[in-house]
């Protein structure tokens, strides 16, 4: 586990990987051999045992706000560092045409496997100054006039699409209302609800609102273990409905927004498992195991004709939402 | 029939924000004036003094476009549940009692079809009023319906947004309606019919983002205030003060967001001439 950067709730174990380390160091101290060496190296396979059970009970009882910080976490990976790893020969396309290029959402063309796809996500910056240029992954309206022009490419082109939903919403700014940040949205979630061609949806961070949706609707929803998505931040939930921002873990459990919530409310279709400890503590597994399920359920798609791809997606949206009806 | 119930013409309060004395008075929420109801009301609810178009509910809205008598409603049974079993300060049962009770209606949207002089029209109004007009799984699935019948009958569509955005107490299921709502509008597109969109004071959040900016014609009453985020949001989250007449009518229509601004008194004209003009027939 990466010391750096831990949360709160990790602390116990890092506790136990500090002592873990010390007494690394002790035993390097003692001669080969002797008692004081091998009683250290016992007691470090003990500790070491313990530390990752306690990981385990941790990490299988987490709660909703927890979840959350997971998947904000400042070391999650982003979907540059998806493209490089679960695609080949990744190209980025830049620009929606007519205002500029919006960092935050990126999209290019590459391989997956022996199939040439799009690839489209939300990005965020690691660092302060990446941060700032990629706007915390928050998109203008040119971020989503990008992805559609992007995406009708590939429709064009015959090319299956594969997003990567990793935003805290759309951005809320002057110049983003101005050039129409509903109208963008809402056109690109009617496009996409009519795209000839596969589009599979993977929810790798956070899933914040509108601003995830619009580059969101697919034909498979998955969701990484410890992503979210909800229709507003626990925080501007609890702003909102609790007049109290800091009430955000109350609102986090409230709104039924992590991915093993998503599944069982059946609006994401798979959840794909997290390294111990989330996505950061092993980037290549994890970009493993994401490949090895778009690859299948590609292939999987595949099988479909474009109406009946076409009528699948349309059941999959009208079928959502519960309400009553009563029968006179 | 919708429109042979009994209709109470009168304005009523605009909630807690106005406190005037004893019904007789109202104060217009966009210039302060404090106007004699009896005079607002013969205006159509449009302040005297500065044009501001005070909220109305959907009955009303609807009465004042379709043509007497000529209004039928649709899945006016359909009823929310409390999927998530949600509570804040609230639980979101009692929220929908109270909304239902003091309305006499099971959620935000009044649906239907009729004839704006003599052009038939299916058409929604959303009820401010109810839960601050949110959108969750009815008010998705009724405009879902309302779009799918009209492509069955080859109709026009209207809707009427007036809304604060996704119903937050549905979660998810409240942000998938503007998928499902929007995919009706893609079928509904591709069957060649026109959907004309108006925005209300105020039209924000997920309605906006979704089908009430995929009008082929968007139309807004004055002043009305129509965005994605809500302007304290932006500005907490820009600190900068916002520029004068942000997010209103007059300023999208500037910033080329919508069609045209219309008048409370001109809509059912311009509506008629419209439908008569797209009319698929
Ligand atoms: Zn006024």
């Amino acid at each position: 586990m990466a010391l750096q950067q831990f949360l709160e709730f990790e602390k116990p174990v890092v506790e136990l990987e500090k002592k873990i380390e010390e007494l690394k160091q002790t035993a390097l101290g003692e001669k080969a051999d002797s008692a004081g060496h091998i009683s250290c190296l016992s007691e470090i396979e003990r500790l070491s045992a313990e530390a990752k059970k306690l990981q385990e009970d941790i990490f299988s009882n987490l709660t909703p706000w927890q979840i959350m910080q997971l998947a904000r976490h400042p070391l999650r990976p982003y979907t540059l560092d998806y493209t490089q790893r679960v695609f080949t020969d990744f190209i980025e396309l830049h620009g929606d045409r007519n205002f500029r290029d919006d960092p935050a959402i990126v999209g290019g063309l590459a391989m997956l496997e022996n199939e040439p796809v799009m690839v489209i996500g939300h990005q965020k910056g690691r660092t302060a100054k990446e941060k700032v240029f990629r706007n915390f992954g928050m998109p203008n309206p040119e971020g989503y006039r990008k992805a559609i022009r992007l995406m009708s490419m590939a429709e064009r082109l015959k090319k299956p699409i594969i997003t990567f939903i990793d935003t805290p919403g759309a951005f809320p700014g002057i110049g983003a209302e101005e050039r129409g940040q509903a109208e963008a949205i809402a056109k690109n979630i009617m496009v996409m609800s009519r795209l000839k061609v596969p589009i599979i949806v993977a929810v790798i961070g956070e899933g914040g609102s509108g601003g995830a949706l619009a580059i969101g609707v697919g034909d498979r929803v998955l969701m990484l273990e410890y992503s979210t998505y909800s229709v507003i931040s626990p925080e501007g939930c609890a702003a909102i409905l609790w007049k109290d921002g800091s009430k955000a873990d109350v609102a986090a459990r409230a709104l039924k927004m992590t991915a093993k919530d998503l599944y069982r409310l059946e609006i994401s279709d798979e959840i794909i498992k997290e390294p111990l400890g989330g996505a950061h503590q092993d980037i290549e597994t994890m970009a493993k195991t994401l490949k090895e399920a778009l690859v299948r359920l590609l292939q999987d798609l595949r099988k479909f004709s474009q109406d009946e791809l076409l009528d699948m997606r349309y059941k999959k949206y009208r079928e959502m939402g519960k309400f009553y009806e009563a029968v006179i | 029939m919708l429109l042979k119930k009994e209709v109470d013409s009168s304005v009523r309060p605009e909630g807690k924000r106005v406190r005037v004395p004893r019904g007789l008075w109202v104060k217009c929420e966009f210039c302060g004036e404090i106007i004699y109801k009896k005079e607002i009301e013969k205006n159509l609810d449009v302040c005297p003094k500065c044009n501001y178009h005070f909220k109305i509910n959907a009955q009303r809205r609807l009465s004042l476009i379709f043509d007497e008598g000529s209004f039928i409603e649709f899945d006016e049974r359909l009823e929310s549940v409390d999927v998530l079993d949600f509570k804040d300060m609230k639980k979101y049962k009692d929220r929908l009692k109270s909304s239902q009770k003091t309305l006499l209606r099971k959620d935000a949207l009044l649906c239907g079809e009729g004839q704006v002089n003599g052009q038939k029209t299916m058409a929604a109004a959303f009820e401010f009023e109810f839960m601050g007009g949110s959108m969750g799984s009815v008010v998705g699935e009724k405009i879902s319906r309302l779009i799918e019948r009209a492509i069955d009958k080859n109709c026009s569509v209207i809707i009427f947004s007036s809304s604060g955005g996704a119903r937050m107490q549905e979660g998810i299921f409240s942000l998938m309606q503007m998928a499902k709502t929007c995919a009706a509008l893609g079928k509904f597109r591709k069957a060649g019919l026109p959907y004309i969109s108006v925005l209300l004071d105020p039209t924000m959040g997920g309605v906006t983002a979704s089908f009430a900016m995929l009008g082929d014609i968007i139309i807004a009453e004055p002043k009305a205030l129509i965005g994605f985020a809500g302007p304290r949001v932006i500005e907490q989250t820009i600190r900068q003060k916002l520029p004068e007449g942000f997010q209103r009518a007059e300023y999208l229509l500037e910033h080329g967001v919508i069609d045209m601004i219309v008048e409370r008194e001109d809509m059912k004209d311009t509506l008629g001439k419209l439908l008569k003009m797209l009319a698929p027939y």
